[in-house]
């Protein structure tokens, strides 16, 4: 083992991050050769160390406990990076921050009163200082190599923030958008995924979260145009990046503006 | 009778003039109708190009639709240029690899086969030729694209269907390229017959024209080719006054027009991406895992990207109207001075494919129609730091 220091931690998510770092299969080797993987529950090393010089971090807040955690975590690490949509905005879970928690609560579970949980979830950097993001749901493989990659090298993390389309165009795919008239979060999406659903025919569903300059009243407007109604929009908007602050303040008022299905027409 | 003329077959003929390419030793690139959309890409077969397709461009919008008639260029171009051949959106650059302690240093290959572009309208010729000026310019030639280009042999072809968002003869250009090619065809449909004239413009040009099998054309093939160009004629009229841009957009960076697109613009960067003059790229440094290994790539960029002006801890151009602005005047006013070009042909693909249905035409139109108010405002983007 040689090489920084290194802990994935899970807070409340999905797991799929920390298996999108399991399916680097060609890169597995090179990576275990790379860092000193110390605590990765998910994989199995469980070493509680008091100082990892990196910290993998998926998932998001949503309880007392993990407020607590996320704090000793921060105070046991070098470098903080968060992995995907739960740690990095809140994930698909925090579509409970709008909601009625107890009701949520009572619907779900038989035993609702067993259940200690907070009314949100909320991303790591709510809670304490992140050092950088992985966007994603999951995240990018390529992303998540050439962070690794450029923190060996002690390059720049290397994030692409400008929109999904670029990746399309790059791609050379078609404009689901303009050519088919699909509904599509591609120009207001963060880049990343190399344009994954676009190029599969679908539109973006989003799961990468704002992209670094988001005009969703443009994108509204361009919605009219293909007959997508407020409706399906705001569906779109209210997934895995749901509380993203450019997503969350556009679904509330497009969702203000009208009542629920009333213009609802399917995508 | 024309001798430095000739008359192909639409079909047969096509599939000629692909073989003859492949004999000569090129990558023949043509068009392909792939989910939904025109793009160029690898031909072997004239089969694999599109019949009977037509296509209706607005600003955000592109449609296709095929019918029964035989028509083998009755479409207006995609997203896809010819720059994604000579300029490639993503390359490798350098790779240096570490083995026993010293450095080795390798160039990426030269493509195998030089390329044959079949089916350049006169505004994709034109813009491989402002590309040129960029990328072959004195201060920093790109040998690669040097390269590409020098070795392309360019099948050009008179465009009879223009669309609605086309406007090459404001900006210098019309349905038929006059240069730029070694083959340009004019598809032919009357009384006559349907049927390809082809006319060279080079001596490699001559040369495949040489060998294909087709018959002299005839003074009427002629006329009746100078016919189709009158009839795109007819449907584009003059939208900009081009020659005069630079002097009418000037000073209008302050202009309040800038709002009011910058409230529709999704800063998605797509115009820049579909421009086939649009040249900005960036470079990027990966490694290997084990650190030794290393390579250089350069991808498309976008003057809509933030890292695009990032100077000095921060983008210069921050907001959205500062980006439209930037990328507007540059394409209608400022490329000139800078290149000696226009550094718009007129194409429309920044229109059709904008999402938001954006017009460069009536955004530069709402600009200069109020240059008086642009006259009265002071020059602009003077940083000021924050304190």
């Amino acid at each position: 083992m040689s090489g920084p220091t290194v802990a994935i931690w899970k807070f409340a998510s999905c797991d799929g991050c920390q298996l999108t770092v399991l399916d680097c299969e060609d890169e597995l080797l090179a990576i275990a050769a790379a860092l000193d993987i110390r605590m990765f529950l998910e994989a199995g090393p469980a070493q509680m160390l008091d100082h990892y010089d990196i910290s993998l971090v998926e998932g998001s807040i949503t309880t007392a406990h993990d407020v607590e955690r996320i704090r000793d975590v921060r105070a046991r690490s070098g470098l903080l990076i968060t992995l995907g949509a739960c740690a990095t905005a809140g994930g698909i879970q925090a579509l409970r921050n709008t909601a009625d928690i107890d009701a949520c609560r009572s619907n779900v579970y038989a035993r609702p009163e067993w259940l200690d949980t907070l009314a949100t979830s909320t991303p790591i950097a709510a809670h304490v200082q992140v050092d950088h993001e992985l966007r994603g749901c999951p995240i990018a493989k390529t992303e998540l190599l050439a962070t690794i990659t450029a923190l060996l090298a002690q390059r720049r993390m290397p994030i692409s923030a400008y929109s999904v389309c670029v990746e399309c165009k790059l791609a050379g795919n078609p404009c689901v958008l303009v050519a088919h008239g699909t509904a599509c979060l591609g120009p207001v999406t963060h880049a990343g995924c190399a344009a994954l659903c676009p190029s599969l025919g679908r539109g973006c569903f989003g799961c990468f979260g704002p992209s670094e300059s988001v005009n969703l009243d443009g994108l509204r407007s361009a919605f009219g145009e293909i007959d997508v109604s407020d409706d399906v929009l705001v569906h779109l908007l209210r997934t895995f990046n749901t509380e993203a602050p450019e997503f969350s303040e556009a679904s509330n008022r497009y969702r203000a503006a009208g009542p629920e299905g009333t213009t609802r027409r399917d995508p | 009778m024309s001798s430095d003329a000739v008359i192909l077959d639409p079909r047969s003929g096509m599939q000629a003039l692909i073989d003859a390419l492949d004999t000569a030793g090129y990558r023949v690139l043509g068009p392909v109708l792939r989910d939904g959309v025109i793009v160029y890409d690898d031909v072997v077969s004239e089969s694999a190009m599109p019949t009977g397709v037509r296509v209706e461009q607005g600003a955000g919008r592109w449609r296709v639709f095929q019918d029964a008639r035989p028509e083998r260029f009755s479409w207006t171009p995609g997203a896809d240029s010819w720059k994604r051949f000579v300029f490639p959106a993503r390359s490798e650059v350098l790779r240096i690899r570490r083995t026993d302690g010293s450095w080795t240093t390798g160039q990426p290959a030269a493509p195998d086969r030089p390329l044959a572009l079949l089916g350049a309208r006169d505004c994709e010729v034109r813009a491989l030729g402002v590309l040129d000026t960029v990328m072959l310019g004195p201060n920093h030639p790109d040998a690669r694209y040097a390269q590409r280009r020098a070795d392309a042999f360019v099948v050009a072809v008179t465009c009879g269907e223009p669309s609605s968002t086309c406007w090459c003869t404001s900006m210098g250009g019309g349905p038929q390229p006059h240069d730029g090619f070694d083959l340009r065809i004019t598809e032919l449909s009357d009384h006559a017959g349907h049927r390809l004239l082809v006319q060279p413009g080079s001596d490699r040009g001559e040369q495949i024209m040489a060998v294909l099998p087709g018959s002299d054309a005839h003074n009427a093939d002629i006329d009746s080719a100078a016919h189709v160009v009158q009839r795109s004629v007819d449907r584009l009229p003059v939208r900009l006054p081009g020659a005069e841009l630079p002097a009418l957009l000037a000073g209008s960076e302050l202009h309040p027009h800038w709002d009011d697109v910058a409230a529709r613009c999704l800063s998605c960067s797509n115009c820049t991406m579909v421009c086939p003059t649009c040249f900005c790229s960036s470079f990027s440094d990966h490694t290997s895992l084990d650190n030794d290994e290393a390579f250089r790539t350069q991808e498309w960029a976008s003057c809509f990207q933030l890292d695009h002006s990032y100077l000095g801890g921060r983008p210069v151009r921050a907001t959205t109207a500062q980006r439209y602005r930037q990328w507007l005047t540059h394409k209608l006013q400022t490329w000139t001075a800078q290149m000696g070009t226009t550094g718009c042909v007129g194409c429309g693909r920044c229109t059709t494919w904008c999402p938001a249905g954006i017009d460069i035409i009536e955004e530069a139109r709402a600009v200069i129609g109020s240059q008086m108010v642009a006259a009265r405002l002071q020059p602009v983007d003077v940083y000021v730091h924050p304190r």
